[in-house]
């Protein structure tokens, strides 16, 4: 018999013993046996392509189960309940802590800001992340270095340049009020972190800051796959380089578009760290996210239904959002398979 | 149409010079080959006449206009690519349409257009499918349609059939030469198959190392190569080369090898008697005889219309090929006799021809 490595090898050599002494030409397909009975079911385990599938997958299986399935499963069970840090279990009390946030102003101005945190953060990332790209796939001197500094912001940890920007935004000591009283713009502090429309704004640019490079660098690795040559066939047809951007550049990249912005959306809607180190959501809750109102009543508050639930009040949104950029990839026919009709 | 002059052009990348002075008439309508082996400056030539490379020194004119300068769009040409550069994401007809689209005609001239050029090529059944779609032969024929909507001055092709098999090689080969035929646009064609070279050029330029070496038509450079790498390159298998002393004795001149064997030679000057020499002789122009130089036959390979063999001589090993079907095997010693009248003489240093 040929050295195969075959799932079922060891029925081969049940059938050749249960032969025994006959002569069997080997072929390379296995002959469909009843003699399952002669190989045992630990071994037909052991071997078998399909389980030995499901025991190579079982690890990661077992550790997503563990880490994600389990405490997603856990937070909607809670959301259910009227529990309480110390109390342990807690009385399943149906949709009431539902019920209570849809009362509570607090929570829907959460949602609002949450929203315009996220849509307006996202809409300028994926601009400046486009524009950024689009320089860094041009020919220059020491792209490579320029192109690792660009990623600079998003190596730092979230807290540490959170308390940079802490600094930057402080109502006294701001380095930017400073200059621009230094440049006689302004004649007195901004107060960036206390007043609603300055915290807003100030949160989102330092999201903004952290999110660019992601979406830049994406979008470059993106850039570089489109063949050269395609430009220049295009400018052979006469393209402006807006022309190129418009209709080669920028339909060309619309997948990896939407997978990059489907993640910012995820990771910009979900924030937490950010809004912690700066704000603790105020002024007045101008600030507060979701995400940080759920830690606030759910942890803080010591409150964890109620946390739980404003926190599963966040996956219709993050459904929706993935959702959309689902069906918009659906659509573009030409980047499937090799079909001939 | 329109014809073509490149005149005395140069390129340099930083300071690298890759083209050395090369200059180029091409006759209005007519096909023209660039073939040499890669790196020899042919691709950026080609580049350089559709705009894609700035022109160092010289000038290259299309019609009766300078072009140095001229943006790519306003050159009235149009390329088709090696990889054939359809855009992925639009459909036959949009690729084809697409420079009429930017230059902004109408839906309907665009449509005409199209499809006329898609009846040219064969191609109407696919114009609504996406590049993905299509074969490698159907994407070179619509790169080739996006070439032909834009009714351009001058044709240029960089190596359009090196990512096709070898059967439909052949076939890409006589349609283009068609294609030609029926359009008689200005063509340059870049390849570094040198039997597309000789199949489908009217004039065939040889290049080396970013100079011309010798261009003229195909039949021409067959049987008149100017120097030893023409005469090597061009024809398959490739001419056999044996060095030796050039005699020149009052009589018939011959080649004298190492081995002592004599290469006949119809005429040499009596000059270079005791020259030392490259002989040049094609496979197909050596016959067997009962006189000829000995030989020891290496390889037998049967190819159905013809028989190709190697053999030894000396030290030496030279292919031959017949077309009529005669009995040897390897290990067989036989006489090979080359055609004085059609043998090539090349200096051992300059590699120039006698």
């Amino acid at each position: 018999m040929g050295p195969r490595l075959r799932g079922d090898d060891t029925e081969w050599v049940a059938i050749n013993r249960s032969y025994n002494g006959m002569t069997t030409i080997p072929t390379s397909l296995p002959t469909p046996t009843r003699h399952f009975g002669k190989s045992s079911a630990w071994d037909r385990l052991r071997t078998n392509r399909n389980w030995l599938a499901l025991w190579f997958m079982l690890p990661a299986a077992a550790f997503l189960i563990l880490f994600l399935a389990y405490p997603l499963f856990l937070g909607v069970w809670m959301s259910f309940t009227d529990d309480r840090i110390g109390r342990g279990g807690g009385n399943f009390v149906g949709l009431e802590n539902y019920e209570w946030l849809k009362d509570d102003s607090i929570f829907w101005l959460s949602v609002f800001n949450t929203l315009l945190y996220t849509i307006v953060a996202s809409a300028i990332k994926f601009a400046v992340g486009l524009y950024l790209a689009l320089l860094l796939n041009r020919h220059m001197p020491f792209k490579a270095l320029i192109r690792a500094a660009v990623l600079i912001p998003f190596i730092v940890p979230t807290v540490l340049s959170a308390i940079a920007f802490w600094w930057i935004y402080d109502s006294q000591f701001s380095i930017i009020s400073w200059s621009l009283i230094k440049m006689g713009l302004i004649d007195h502090n901004i107060n960036f972190l206390g007043d609603s429309s300055w915290a807003r704004g100030s949160v989102i640019f330092a999201n903004i800051w952290r999110g660019v490079p992601f979406v830049a660098i994406t979008l470059l690795a993106g850039l570089q796959t489109v063949s050269p040559s395609l430009y220049e066939a295009a400018t052979l047809d006469g393209a402006t380089s807006w022309q190129r951007f418009r209709f080669i550049t920028y339909p060309l990249l619309t997948p990896i578009i939407a997978v990059v912005m489907t993640f910012s959306v995820l990771f910009t809607f979900t924030d937490f760290q950010l809004i912690w180190a700066l704000t603790r959501g105020g002024p007045v809750n101008a600030t507060h996210l979701m995400a940080t109102l759920s830690y606030q009543r759910g942890i803080l508050s010591g409150r964890l239904g109620e946390g739980a639930a404003i926190a599963t009040a966040m996956i219709p949104f993050l459904m929706a959002a993935i959702a959309i950029s689902w069906f918009g990839m659906q659509r573009r026919k030409w980047q499937q398979g090799t079909d001939n009709d | 149409m329109a014809s073509v002059q490149i005149h005395d052009v140069r390129k340099s990348f930083g300071g690298f010079e890759v083209l050395h002075g090369v200059s180029v008439p091409i006759e209005d309508g007519a096909f023209v080959v660039l073939v040499g082996p890669s790196g020899c400056g042919k691709s950026t030539l080609l580049r350089m006449l559709a705009g894609l490379e700035k022109i160092t020194s010289g000038t290259i004119s299309i019609g009766d206009r300078v072009v140095n300068d001229v943006q790519p769009k306003e050159r009235d040409i149009a390329m088709v690519f090696q990889n054939y550069a359809l855009y992925p994401h639009m459909t036959v007809a949009q690729n084809m349409g697409f420079s009429l689209k930017l230059r902004g005609a109408e839906k309907s001239e665009i449509d005409t257009k199209v499809n006329r050029a898609a009846d040219i090529l064969d191609l109407r059944r696919l114009l609504d499918r996406y590049p993905r779609q299509l074969s490698g032969g159907q994407r070179q024929r619509v790169a080739m349609g996006r070439a032909i909507v834009r009714d351009p001055q001058v044709f240029l092709f960089d190596e359009p059939l090196s990512n096709l098999d070898a059967k439909l090689r052949v076939a890409m080969r006589a349609e283009i030469k068609e294609l030609h035929q029926r359009l008689k646009t200005t063509t340059v064609y870049v390849t570094h198959d040198q039997i597309e070279a000789m199949t489908m050029a009217d004039k065939i330029v040889v290049m080396q190392d970013g100079i011309v070496e010798q261009m003229g038509s195909p039949l021409d450079l067959y049987d008149h190569p100017d120097n030893k790498f023409v005469a090597g390159f061009i024809g398959s298998p490739a001419m056999n080369f044996l060095e030796g002393t050039l005699k020149v004795n009052g009589g018939e001149p011959w080649v004298e090898t190492a081995s002592g064997a004599r290469l006949p030679v119809a005429s040499a000057p009596a000059a270079s008697n005791g020259k030392a020499v490259i002989y040049g002789i094609r496979p197909e122009h050596l016959e067997f005889a009962d006189d000829g130089i000995e030989a020891e036959i290496i390889v037998v390979e049967p190819t159905g219309s013809e028989t190709q063999i190697v053999a030894r001589i000396g030290t030496q090993d030279i292919i031959a090929i017949f077309r009529d079907r005669r009995h040897v095997e390897p290990g067989d010693k036989v006489h090979l006799r080359p055609r004085a009248s059609v043998a090539h003489l090349f200096d051992k240093d300059t590699g120039k021809r006698i």
